[in-house]
């Protein structure tokens, strides 16, 4: 094929047993914006990576011009014209933008002497040139974010970039910001930039891009041109599969409501208003896209980040939660999302891990029981078939899957009334997967109240007796089990429901 | 064996380091130098127990050489007003604590990074001490030094002292919740919070303990001399730190034990005698404890 301006051929990438992309193919033109779309998890943020060479692709070619590049650094990348402009934008905050920019595009050693005049010179020049109306000798700080992000449009088109990747770059922008975005993004199209577009928001794609590309599972499903698509058709690429029966059955039927939220907020973590009831022996699943403040609200009922209004309830009886220590009184649990930063404390042996939390119960006379703890440790191995070489061995010896098993078996062995987990198969291997799922519903099974988080799709409908949906900081819609991904999506998105 | 491999490597190096002295150097094992010696050191071990802990909780106190001279003061100044000896020493250990618990409470409380909250008051407590007694010795009155006792049996009575408070608080690092809650605080507080432990408590109560500690040890150095020097304890952060590291102890937090810290002390309090008596240049002591610690921190580094 020949016009390609960045053409990515078979690439893989794995992270430990995780493969993120499994033989990815993409090419961008010149003067095109093509739009990057696919679920949480999908792969859109390790293709990124690959390209800004952040990361290395364990196989798979990377063409510019039609000529490899061979092995890719950021610096590298930088210099054959890639730039990327993030959410948050990558500035230093107490320098001016002329300094701002000048740091990025000199090729200054440490003992050069700075022209102060040039680089004002060079900054105007520069945001005269994408008609942005900052002065070069305001501080970063002082900026709005679309105009931080013009400045990093600034810097990557004075460093020659000629192609131009934006990864959500309207997730904290007005409407008018967005306007202003999409007016600069048109005209560099026009000169010739070729842009790789990453957003949520649907309705963006069709109003600026070109081709639109759908990952699942860190694999390509087609690119299409956008005005040959609607946004049914998008929805339903992006969710795709089927649910297959892998998932294990609800056999028995919720009892009484265990724990409820009611108008709950938390206006740190950006939480507001939620109203939940979750009963006993019922899993409610916790769908919404990145950002949506599913992780928030956990810690919030969690303690962590305590709300500040609304209350919460146990068994109908009104309850306060300030810490995680009150959180842990009560009988809830928190199995949180990233395991290697919160789950487990890696150097410390499993049994030690598994007993972290139940010091008070368990040891009395705070005596510790090595023969109970190693009997407790024993037994959790065997129930939750958790592959270690005892009880002793540390958690950093396990897989990411059998760490999970071990973050879950604390908490099991605090016996809790309710379990909020966060994303519970996040980056865990197919095998350790379902035997999760199976155990988190044999829990169910024996009347524990279980709220999860997940940003898998099938994982959420197949496991769930009922979908929340939570979007901006609340809880947007209620859905009953075995609901359509589509139907998922849609709500996540803030669609009507394709069809409906 | 590999888990305790830094443990095993220090006391491998001490055992050659008495075996040299033992074939080369025997006037090294008389008793009464040796006894010495080790009273004098049983200070050190105890200041070193509560490091150890500071340092496997993830934080450091380089004050304690200014709170080491404070009590010391404090302490021959109620001796001297006659107080007895037993609410000397609870009086001692108590302001101690309060220091430990100013240094812990600004740690724990504010969240300050440790080193340098105790950097301000090192210098603080240092500068303070030096301007109130412009440098003045407190008498001790008669029956102080050595407890009253004989001077051998005030040695020993230190010896002793120092070992039980060792085995005490091994013991409570090993069995005890709280020994279990500070090391899951130095490898990861933020794991440890959401388990439901408080890692400020645990760290505000680690500072308190060294406080406490260095109090203790501030009776056992005052006792051993008929005058307390209001410069006492310069420079024995780094003496305390060093054997803390050479004894295992990672810098990073959450790993080694007081075993360790015992031989590692052991060590490098060893190394001065011992060239002495090798009919070594004496001015190698520093370098060669500075190199004993290089090894210790370059073992560390290669074990990651």
């Amino acid at each position: 094929m020949s016009g390609e301006l960045l053409q990515l051929t078979s690439v893989t990438k794995s992270f430990g047993a995780v493969r993120a992309l499994k033989g990815v193919s993409f090419s961008l033109k010149a003067g095109e914006i093509h739009a990057l779309l696919g679920e949480n998890g999908a792969g859109k943020s390790t293709l990124i990576k690959i390209i800004t060479g952040a990361h290395q692709p364990d196989s798979g070619r990377i063409e510019i011009d039609g000529r490899d590049t061979g092995a890719l650094s950021p610096r590298i990348a930088r210099e054959l014209g890639i730039a990327c402009i993030y959410q948050q934008p990558a500035l230093f905050p107490d320098l001016s933008v002329a300094e701002n920019i000048g740091l990025r595009l000199s090729q200054a050693n440490v003992f050069s002497r700075v022209d102060w005049n040039a680089r004002r010179q060079q900054a105007h020049r520069l945001l005269e040139n994408i008609g942005a109306e900052i002065s070069p000798e305001a501080e970063i700080r002082s900026l709005s974010m679309p105009q931080q992000q013009l400045v990093e449009i600034a810097c990557a088109l004075g460093a020659g970039a000629r192609i131009v990747i934006m990864d959500e770059p309207t997730a904290s922008l007005t409407q008018k910001e967005t306007h202003l975005l999409f007016a600069i993004a048109r005209e560099l199209r026009k000169r010739g930039v070729g842009m790789i577009y990453i957003s949520h928001r649907l309705e963006e794609i069709f109003q600026l891009a070109d081709r639109v590309t759908v990952l699942r599972d860190g694999e390509s499903i087609g690119t299409n041109r956008v005005d040959e698509m609607n946004e049914a058709a998008l929805i339903k690429l992006m969710v795709g599969r089927d649910v297959s029966a892998i998932y294990p059955p609800a056999e028995n039927e919720p009892g009484e409501t265990v724990f409820s939220l009611k108008n709950f907020s938390c206006e740190r973590g950006g939480v507001r208003d939620v109203s939940l009831d979750v009963r006993a022996g019922e899993i409610v699943g916790l769908a919404g896209l990145v950002g949506a403040g599913r992780t928030e609200l956990a810690r919030a009922i969690f303690g962590i980040t305590p709300a500040d209004s609304g209350e919460m309830l146990l068994n109908g009886q009104r309850i306060e939660i300030h810490s995680p220590r009150d959180a842990v009184a009560q009988g809830i649990a928190y199995v949180p999302e990233d395991r290697r930063r919160h789950g487990v404390i890696l150097e410390m042996p499993i049994a030690q891990n598994m007993t972290m939390a139940i010091h008070r119960r368990f040891f009395p006379g705070t005596w510790l029981r090595f023969g109970a703890e190693k009997n407790l440790a024993l037994e959790f191995i065997r129930d939750l078939s958790i592959k270690a070489s005892g009880p002793d061995a540390p958690a950093s010896s396990l897989s990411g899957g059998n760490q999970q098993k071990v973050a879950l078996a604390r908490w099991l062995a605090a016996k809790p009334k309710v379990l909020v987990l966060d994303e519970p198969t996040q980056g865990v291997d197919v095998g350790a997967k379902s035997e999760i799922h199976r155990i988190i519903r044999s829990l169910a099974k024996n009347g524990l109240a279980v709220l999860m988080i997940s940003s898998d799709l099938p994982e959420i409908i197949g496991m769930s007796d009922r979908i929340a949906v939570m979007r901006s900081g609340t809880i947007t819609s209620m859905l009953p089990a075995k609901s359509e991904a589509h139907t998922v999506m849609a709500a996540a998105l803030g669609q009507k429901a394709a069809g409906e | 064996m590999r888990k305790y491999f830094r443990e095993l490597s220090v006391t491998g190096a001490l055992t050659l380091l008495l075996l040299a002295l033992a074939i080369f150097a025997p006037s090294f094992y008389s008793p009464q130098p040796l006894l010495s010696l080790a009273a004098n050191a049983s200070v050190s071990l105890v200041v070193a127990c509560g490091m150890a802990l500071v340092i496997i909780a993830r934080e450091i106190d380089i004050s304690v050489g200014s709170m080491f001279a404070v009590c010391s003061v404090c302490a021959g100044l109620l001796a001297a007003m006659h107080w007895p000896l037993a609410a000397v020493i609870a009086a001692t250990i108590l302001i101690g604590a309060i220091f430990g618990g100013f240094n812990g409470g600004l740690v724990a409380g504010l969240g300050l990074p440790s080193i340098v909250v105790t950097l301000a008051t090192m210098v603080t407590w240092r500068e303070g001490l030096q301007w109130l007694r412009q440098g003045q010795f407190v008498n001790l009155p008669d029956g102080v030094q050595w407890f009253g006792l004989s001077q051998k049996s005030g040695q020993w009575t230190l010896v002793i002292g120092a070992l039980v408070i060792l085995v005490l608080m091994a013991l409570m690092m090993k069995h005890l919740s709280a020994g279990r809650y500070i090391y899951a605080v130095g490898s990861d507080a933020e794991v440890a919070r959401l388990a439901g432990i408080p890692p400020k408590l645990t760290v505000f109560l680690v500072f308190v303990g060294i406080g406490a500690l260095v109090g203790l040890a501030a009776i056992m150095n005052m006792v051993q001399s008929p005058q307390v020097d209001p410069q006492s304890g310069t420079g024995m952060e780094l003496k305390v730190i060093a054997a803390v590291v050479v004894g295992g102890v990672a810098i990073s937090g959450g790993r080694g034990n007081l075993w360790g810290v015992f031989v590692g002390l052991l060590l490098l309090v060893c190394v001065g005698p011992a060239l002495i008596h090798l009919h070594i240049e004496a001015y190698w002591e520093k370098a060669i404890q500075g190199v004993i610690i290089l090894l210790a921190v370059v073992a560390e580094g290669l074990r990651r």
